[in-house]
């Protein structure tokens, strides 16, 4: 973010700053640990580091040693920078939020069969939590699971399935859509992952290729196309929005003559 | 202690039918065999390394031995009959596993047993005496550095995928606190056939469990345990396909707790019912014999469940697993039993509920260390209020009498634990044992209160269930199909290993079982 010159009173428009108690003071609190031993040098480097984050004047208000060799500090103060809220660029959500008698109603006049889905963990990644939450009959934040969808048939596999049983899974049962949830990130895992699971599917299926979703909590829903997927989504995707981004990307607009 | 009053009726009742519903996986597991049953039986016998020109060199001779068995005369014999046939009067163990490597070992099952039998005998009970020593040591250590002050012990995970920089992150958390390291598995290794060998440095989330890391880990815990005047103990994961070969391992390198569940493995990882359930056997069998605390995992139904609606799940689960532990020759002491605070704080009077859990528990089982599992699935990036609930567990951990406390994260879901993240846990896990570790001294519910209905809810439910699991044919293994736990069904011919599993010829003979069964009679 630059530097502004001025920050007395940033404008009541697009421009705002931190708040702590009082408009404009920029107040921000942070943690961190240095590799460096409990003292009055320890402090002072914290002191460096928070002022090269912009936050000036600083202060360091609590840190302890952990260990011999290491000291953790919280720190206070304001910083420098301003926030343009005109600059700032969200995706905005292109398709209508239904509800799963909308989702049910849209498939069945206008697909005329059932949704096929299927759902998977890939790689050595056993978190089935995400997909879980978005398939199961139980669902996630108060919103039943795909499972729940009278319209969608939906096949759970679990976890650690490999990339080409996944493909074949998929051909096997004629998917519609292919949903799969990575949580461990170690290494990258989660986005060598993915490419892996698009490029199968480009190679084994083409253009009849189905609609590829992946989620979990550490993706960033503007990665898709650069993941060679159709859709990503990020933390705290419910069920609902995943149902309706299917029937916006999968479900014709008009009727069938 | 503070423990509710539980309906003596229906306890008994619930215990009647655990055992009932798990009396036909006994006899399934009695009954076969499998090919890491097998490869086990080799391990105590002292068979190590790999074989050097198969694949990247990481196929382990006591697989390329028991295939080899297999292949020619069959599994339903146990390998101990064919193997020391085939070693004859001195052959070594090693020399044969190279043998088959060449291609030129010939198996055969011999008309006189005897000999066979009495050399298999005698090579295994090497290992049985390194598994016994190393629970006698441990017994000395204990008395020599001391038990942890107090109740629950504090467990600590570590997980970076290298050995040796888990060394000294497990040594800094037990300087800070830590009664019991956990070093968590790679994620893939639950579904490996084999496992691998020696000190590693690259694992996903986790580091695999090998022998010699086992070694490692345990030599520098000893270290740091001597020093802070404290017995620090090393745990490890008996689960998934090769659960008898680890807890061998784990005997013989003297670790001594281990995750080690009758279930997990086929609900959470697709692994065959009838290959879990023999090897489950086993693995346990072995934990018994070496004074090792099994943790079982229930936490884990929690985690994809409701924790009110299914909360009498876990404690269906923890009844199957006692039953099939004492079954295997395990004590009260070496229970582990797993649950897990994982209520939606958003519920009202969610941790009065929790209490009511906790309490029904340590009211089942008296005697079991219980394992107390942190917040997870309600965990949700805000660490500050994460930090809260960690304190509320931890609470409820010390007013409900839990044995065993996994600390929990406030960076849960967010990133693997910070070297900070681990020591703000463990300033909250100090600050409220210190603060109210007593409290379960004033601490008794009211009988016909909230906390005492509410267990007896739960243990009303579990009955209800067990009533249903006990009913099915095949009791357990067809009630997992027919996906009686909610969450998934499970045939018991699907799921990965089926291929591993033998059902025994008359004949068959297994030196450990026999060895293990000896002193447990």
């Amino acid at each position: 973010m630059p530097e502004n010159g001025h920050v007395g009173h940033p404008g009541p428009g697009s421009v705002v700053r931190p708040y702590g108690d009082t408009t404009g003071d920029g107040m921000v609190q942070t943690s961190f640990t240095l590799p460096v031993p409990p003292g009055p040098r320890a402090e002072g480097a914290a002191l460096q580091l928070a002022n090269k984050m912009g936050i000036e004047p600083a202060m360091v208000v609590h840190s302890h040693g952990i260990g011999e060799q290491f000291t953790f500090f919280v720190v206070y103060g304001s910083v420098r920078h301003l926030v343009d809220l005109d600059a700032v660029q969200v995706e905005e959500r292109a398709y209508p939020l239904l509800s799963p008698g909308e989702v049910n109603a849209a498939i069945k006049s206008r697909l005329r069969r059932s949704l096929v889905v299927l759902g998977a963990c890939i790689g050595t990644d056993a978190h089935t939590v995400g997909i879980d939450a978005i398939l199961n009959l139980k669902g996630f934040a108060g919103e039943k699971g795909l499972e729940y969808y009278r319209e969608m048939q939906v096949a759970n596999l679990g976890a650690q399935v490999s990339v080409p049983e996944l493909v074949h899974a998929a051909r096997a049962r004629r998917a519609d859509a292919v949903l799969v949830s990575q949580v461990v990130t170690q290494k990258d895992a989660h986005l060598r992952n993915t490419r892996e699971l698009a490029g199968a599917f480009r190679e084994a299926m083409g253009e009849e290729r189905p609609l590829l979703v992946v989620g979990g909590p550490r993706f960033d829903p503007a990665m898709a196309a650069e993941l060679g997927v159709d859709k990503v989504f990020g933390r705290g995707t419910t069920p609902g929005e995943v149902a309706s981004y299917l029937v916006h990307a999968l479900v014709p607009t008009e009727e069938p003559a | 202690m503070s423990v509710l009053e539980l309906d003596g009726e229906l306890v008994r009742r619930a215990r009647e039918l655990a055992a009932r519903a798990a009396a036909p996986v006994v006899d399934l597991a009695r009954t076969h065999t499998t090919v890491s049953v097998e490869r086990a039986v080799l391990r105590l016998a002292g068979l190590t390394g790999t074989d050097p020109v198969l694949g990247d060199g990481e196929v382990p001779w006591v697989n390329r031995v028991v295939d080899a068995v297999r292949e020619q005369v069959g599994l339903e014999h146990g390998v101990a009959l064919p193997v020391w046939h085939a070693l004859g009067r001195d052959g070594s163990l090693q020399e044969l596993a190279e043998q088959v490597g060449a291609g030129t070992a010939r198996f055969s099952i011999p008309a006189d047993p005897e000999p066979a039998r009495l050399a298999a005998r005698a090579a295994v009970a090497t290992g049985m005496a390194r598994i016994d020593a190393n629970r006698a040591r441990r017994d000395e250590l204990v008395a020599l550095h001391g038990d942890p002050p107090r109740r629950p012990w504090i467990y600590l995970i570590v997980a970076t995928g290298d050995i040796y920089e888990d060394i000294p992150q497990a040594q800094a958390a037990a300087r800070a606190g830590a009664d019991v390291i956990a070093v968590i598995r790679s994620t893939g290794q639950s579904l490996l056939d084999y496992v691998p060998e020696g000190a590693t440095r690259t694992g996903y989330a986790g580091t695999y469990a090998t022998g010699e890391n086992f070694r490692l880990m345990r030599a520098a815990l000893d270290d740091v345990s001597a020093e802070l005047g404290r017995y620090v103990r090393l745990t490890n994961y008996a689960s998934g396909l090769c659960m008898p070969e680890i807890a061998v391992l784990a005997g013989l390198e003297r670790l001594d707790m281990m995750l080690n569940d009758a279930m997990y493995g086929i609900l959470f990882r697709d692994i065959n019912p009838r290959r879990t359930f023999v090897d489950q056997r086993f693995s346990r069998m072995v934990h018994a014999r070496a004074g090792i605390i099994i943790n079982t995992g229930e936490d884990n139904y929690l985690t994809t469940a409701d924790a009110v609606d299914e909360a009498h799940t876990v404690t269906v689960s923890q009844l199957l697993n006692e039953t099939l532990a004492h079954e295997a020759g395990l004590a009260d002491w070496q229970l582990g039993l797993g649950h897990a605070f994982e209520i939606n704080p958003a519920v009202p009077e969610s941790f009065r509920l929790e209490l009511a859990h906790a309490l029904l528990a340590r009211g089942l089982f008296p005697d079991a260390p219980l394992k107390w599992m942190p917040p997870t699935k309600h965990m949700t990036g805000d660490v500050f209020g994460g930090y809260l609930l960690d304190g509320f567990f931890n609470l409820a951990g010390a007013l409900t009498g839990q044995g065993i406390l996994l600390v929990g994260m406030m960076t849960e879901a967010v990133v693997t634990p910070w070297l900070s993240d681990r020591d703000l846990a463990l300033r909250n896990v100090r600050y409220v044992l210190e603060a109210a570790g007593n409290l379960h001294e004033d601490f008794a519910p009211r009988r016909g209160g909230f906390i005492d209905r509410r267990a007896h809810t739960v243990l009303t439910e579990a009955v209800q269930l067990l009533e249903r699991i006990a009913d099915h044919p095949q009791g357990l293994i067809q009630a997992i199909a027919d996906g009686t736990f909610g969450i998934t069904k499970r045939s018991p011919d699907g799921g990965k290993g089926l291929d591993g599993v033998a059902r025994l010829a008359a004949g068959a003979y297994n030196p450990a079982l026999e060895l293990m069964e000896r002193v447990d009679a």
